[in-house]
């Protein structure tokens, strides 16, 4: 996994609340059995209409807004487990999504890939969308080591799990550490 | 101060705890299926680590599967491949797999309790989020990303936080027609899709007591739609009488030895949950879902509600609903019933009892897609395929089919769909298909009449 530390960008406002992880990659596009290339179908049935041309009303289809960082509304990623969403925003690509509030499984999913979620309240998430929508300029900074997110409009802190964070820092994934935890792995299974 | 359930299962599988970080918890029974496997045995290859206990992994093929002609080859080469792929990790792998054909195969969520392989006191993981429905056995069962697969995979041990507990209590008697998928539809109606984010959920009270254990599944399963990660409900004489003598239970004295066990898997008395809801079984009505999440939901017989809200009201153009209005009559021309929610031989059963002698409206597109195998086998030895067929309802094959739509099982662009599945999402049936989520008899009744109904009225 790719090193996370600091990250400074514009960022595209997508203020919809509730979005499941079947609008971030439609099941349609589950068949494939390697990692690569759901970016180009992120969003897919939001960006495309029906006849395959490009919905230009899709804010990632408007030029104005650009950047590697999604602002979201709340309870982003609810729904299906699949990792291919966290997969298809990575490949995107993006590397950070914003929301008030992420679904349990797609945080999990989204840290185990490099993208960083970053919850932040309410009240600052509205100012964000604000602040982006009518200024799309509006350059982003995340520092993960000191956990914040500074713009225009202030400076705010996000919580993050202090293992994953290690994890994000360093570019370490889970596996290496679970494998380093076999012996004792291998006594609770002769305990049981 | 006592435990949860949740607290005694959870605890019994913590091999250990990082300090300020997340705790290593032990895996039981590692369940996987064809579309969220293949990257996680890739990863291992990758890395050339072996799976540490593939004799606690089993594997079905459900999501990508044909529910016609399975005997055939499959025709669409990307699901062919991942099917492939899935026999082919298995073999290399020694992994037992009940792939397509199998007697054994079938939704994954229905044919592992069938077959004993989902019992009291177990940690469960699966690549799919409804694997939440097997916590209607005390069991602490939740879905998982693929990074996660490979680690059970790698390890038999995920990383995680332990969520808090939440309680969920209905008292009282279920009305006539009121069924599990109503109970589990209107708590998520009354909670919203959020409430139960970062908690394992445990439904007590009269209600689940009463329930029957695939009941119990339909609400266990749908925990996921109101964000939490699991649901259980504490295993008791039901649960017992459930497991036992199934293919994998445990038989005998060591069957004995484990029923003394898992009665111990109650909540004690002066446990504390962060959280508690309570509600009245009186309350409930046969529900269905107007908009795109399954937090919105309404009794059969109210009006969508007004809500000024951007993203309320995108959901109900999606729909082509407006506020104020009654669903009542809408005509429908699909009806799905199946899915790891309602595709257990009981569900089948409710069916059967109500179309028994009546005949499909002519508009309707009637599909009964059985979770399992087994559930076929059942339907066939008690004769419920002759009812549908006299009904003039489509009997397919077994699999996920269209609660996901991966396979051609697809409702069409600006359709209604009555279904008994759990996700109302946009496109999740198919690309502008639109669900309204409901039991399988609501899925009935509308299949008969072409259009929804109180069907209270006609039971009362």
């Amino acid at each position: 996994m790719q090193k996370f530390t600091t990250f400074t960008d514009t960022a595209i406002p997508l203020g919809i609340e509730n979005i499941d992880t079947d609008q971030i990659i439609p099941a349609r596009f589950l068949k494939a059995t390697d990692r690569k290339g759901f970016g180009d179908n992120v969003f897919r049935d939001w960006r495309y209409n029906k006849d395959n041309s490009i919905n230009h009303d899709f804010v990632l289809n408007n030029d104005t807004y650009q950047g590697e960082i999604l602002i979201a509304g709340h309870n982003f990623g609810c729904g299906s487990s699949r990792e291919h969403a966290a997969w298809a925003l990575a490949g995107y690509p993006f590397k950070v999504i914003i929301s008030s509030f992420f679904a349990d499984i797609f945080k999990g999913n989204a840290l185990n890939n490099g993208l960083l979620p970053i919850e932040v309240s309410p009240t600052f998430l509205k100012k964000l969308l604000h602040e982006v929508t009518e200024k799309p300029k509006t350059s982003i900074t995340i520092n993960l080591e000191k956990q914040t997110i500074s713009c225009s409009i202030g400076v705010e802190s996000f919580e993050i799990d202090p293992y994953k964070k290690v994890c994000l820092l360093n570019g370490y994934d889970d596996i290496d550490f679970l494998i380093s935890k076999k012996e004792q792995i291998e006594a609770f299974e002769a305990s049981l | 101060m006592g435990k949860t359930l949740f607290d005694k299962v959870w605890d019994a599988h913590v091999v250990d705890e990082i300090p300020n970080g997340p705790q290593i918890l032990y895996i039981d029974k590692h369940l996987i299926h064809e579309v969220t496997s293949p990257q996680a045995f890739a990863a291992l290859a990758e890395r050339n680590i072996p799976i540490a206990r593939p004799d606690k992994t089993v594997a079905t093929a459900d999501h990508n599967t044909p529910t016609l002609n399975q005997h055939l080859p499959i025709q669409d080469p990307l699901s062919r491949s991942q099917l492939e792929q899935l026999t082919e990790n298995c073999k290399k792998n020694n992994i037992t797999l009940y792939g397509l054909g199998h007697k054994y195969n079938g939704i994954v969520h229905v044919m592992a309790p069938e077959l004993g392989i989902t019992q009291p006191g177990m940690s469960i993981v699966c690549g799919d989020s409804h694997t939440s429905t097997h916590g209607a056995f005390g069991s602490i069962a939740f879905g998982i990303g693929t990074s996660q697969v490979a680690q059970v995979f790698a390890s038999q041990c995920l990383l995680l936080e332990k969520p808090k507990k939440m309680r969920i209590t209905v008292n009282g008697t279920l009305k006539k027609g009121v069924l599990p998928k109503d109970v589990i539809l209107y708590i998520i109606a009354q909670l919203g899709t959020n409430a139960g984010t970062g908690y394992f959920c445990e439904y007590a009270g009269e209600v689940f007591e009463n329930m029957s254990m695939e009941g119990r599944m339909t609400v266990c399963n749908m925990s996921i739609e109101m964000g939490a990660r699991g649901g259980m409900i504490a295993p008791d004489e039901t649960t017992f009488n459930y497991v036992k003598g199934r293919k994998f239970a445990p038989k005998g004295e060591e069957f004995d030895q484990k029923v003394a066990y898992w009665k111990t898997l109650r909540t004690d008395d002066d446990a504390e949950f962060d959280q508690e809801y309570h509600f009245d079984a009186s309350e409930i009505s046969p529900m269905i879902t107007y908009g795109t999440n399954p937090g919105m939901g309404i009794a059969i017989n109210e009006k969508i509600p007004h809500q000024e809200d951007p993203s309320f009201k995108k959901s109900l153009a999606y729909m082509d609903f407006k506020a104020g209005d009654s669903l009542l009559n809408t005509p429908i021309n699909y009806v799905f019933i199946g899915s790891c929610t309602n595709a257990r031989i009981e569900d089948f059963r409710v069916v059967a009892d109500y179309v028994k002698g009546k005949q499909k409206a002519s508009n309707v597109h009637a599909w009964l897609v059985p979770g399992s195998r087994e559930v076929v086998k059942q339907i066939e030895e008690e004769g419920l395929n002759k009812i549908f067929n006299e009904a003039g309802f489509q009997l397919r094959q077994p699999g996920c089919s269209a609660c996901l739509a991966m396979n051609d099982d697809k409702i069409p662009e600006g359709e209604y769909c009555v279904s008994t599945s759990n996700r109302n999402f946009e496109g999740r049936q198919g690309q502008g298909a639109r669900t309204i989520l409901a039991s399988p008899l609501v899925a009935a009744a509308t299949a008969i009449e072409g259009k929804l109904i109180d069907v209270t009225k006609q039971l009362n």
